[in-house]
């Protein structure tokens, strides 16, 4: 892969059959887990009566939806959670976690529209770049949770770490997101 | 894209019991984790807030060296508006009543 650039109102890269393969792949993955809450979400008359979704009242149990979905109230600070922090995060999860899915399977969409499947030349809109931006955080944050990264995370693990591989396409997805904030903020911002 | 984004004042939501506990306005805050990029997280603020570069990458240091920075405060709406923004770039946000 080369680094992005900036061309007038778009940015373009070129990506190889492998990373296509690597980065549809997961963003395909992430995209299920999140089908996986939406299709869990509680239905009712009212809901489709009004046209107001509600979403669950709880976080989920798995440590990457769990990332990708925060509360929006601290629960797990030093800070004392009284009930109506709880109740409040319950009631605010409920009402914004449809549209979050939304935006995040929609983002995850615009990936595997825009990337092609044998690799070459992709060519984003600036909008389109955003969506990438977005998605491609999702998936950085998904391995990030699942290999425990930390702050000051080695560039290698020794080759018998099971993680080893998936530290190295963490560490690649990084330059990729680099490297296109780079190509749009240095004319843009 | 560096128009600083303008002050918002409180305003009381309702007349009546809850004005009080409406007066205090909240917070929105992002706290720092070993994921999100130094440069993302500065993009992203100014891309939601309208920072310019200078004010977002001082909260993006803020949030790196002190573990969290307030990001916007007013009316719980505009709050609770400003959290699903932040979510949906991937950011760790929350929101709390001013202290």
């Amino acid at each position: 892969m080369i680094p992005w650039e900036r061309v007038g109102d778009s940015v373009t890269t070129k990506m190889d059959r492998q990373e296509a393969a690597v980065l549809r792949g997961l963003i395909g993955q992430i995209g299920e887990m999140l089908k996986s809450r939406q299709d869990a979400s509680p239905q009712d008359e009212l809901a489709e009566l009004t046209g107001i979704r509600t979403g669950p009242t709880t976080a989920p149990d798995d440590p990457i939806l769990s990332r990708l979905l925060p509360d929006f109230h601290r629960l797990d600070g030093d800070e004392p959670v009284t009930d109506a922090d709880q109740d409040s995060a319950a009631a605010l999860r409920s009402l914004h976690e449809p549209d979050l899915l939304d935006l995040k399977t929609g983002v995850a969409a615009v990936v595997l529209e825009t990337c092609p499947a044998n690799g070459g030349l992709v060519k984003l809109s600036l909008e389109q770049a955003d969506a990438w931006l977005s998605a491609v955080n999702d998936v950085r944050l998904a391995l990030g949770t699942t290999l425990g990264v930390t702050e000051d995370m080695p560039d290698e693990l020794p080759d018998d770490d099971p993680r080893a591989r998936s530290l190295g396409v963490y560490h690649w997805l990084t330059w990729l997101q680099e490297s296109l904030i780079a190509a749009l903020a240095g004319d843009e911002l | 894209m560096s128009t600083p984004v303008e002050q918002e004042k409180s305003q009381p939501e309702s007349i009546g019991s809850e004005l009080f506990a409406e007066d205090k306005p909240w917070q929105t805050i992002v706290w720092n984790d070993p994921v999100n990029l130094m440069s993302y997280v500065t993009y992203v603020f100014q891309k939601l807030f309208g920072f310019s570069r200078e004010q977002a990458t001082k909260l993006m240091l803020d949030v790196h060296h002190k573990g969290r920075a307030i990001v916007s405060s007013g009316s719980k709406d505009k709050c609770e508006a400003d959290v699903a923004k932040l979510h949906a770039a991937g950011l760790w946000a929350t929101m709390q009543h001013e202290s």
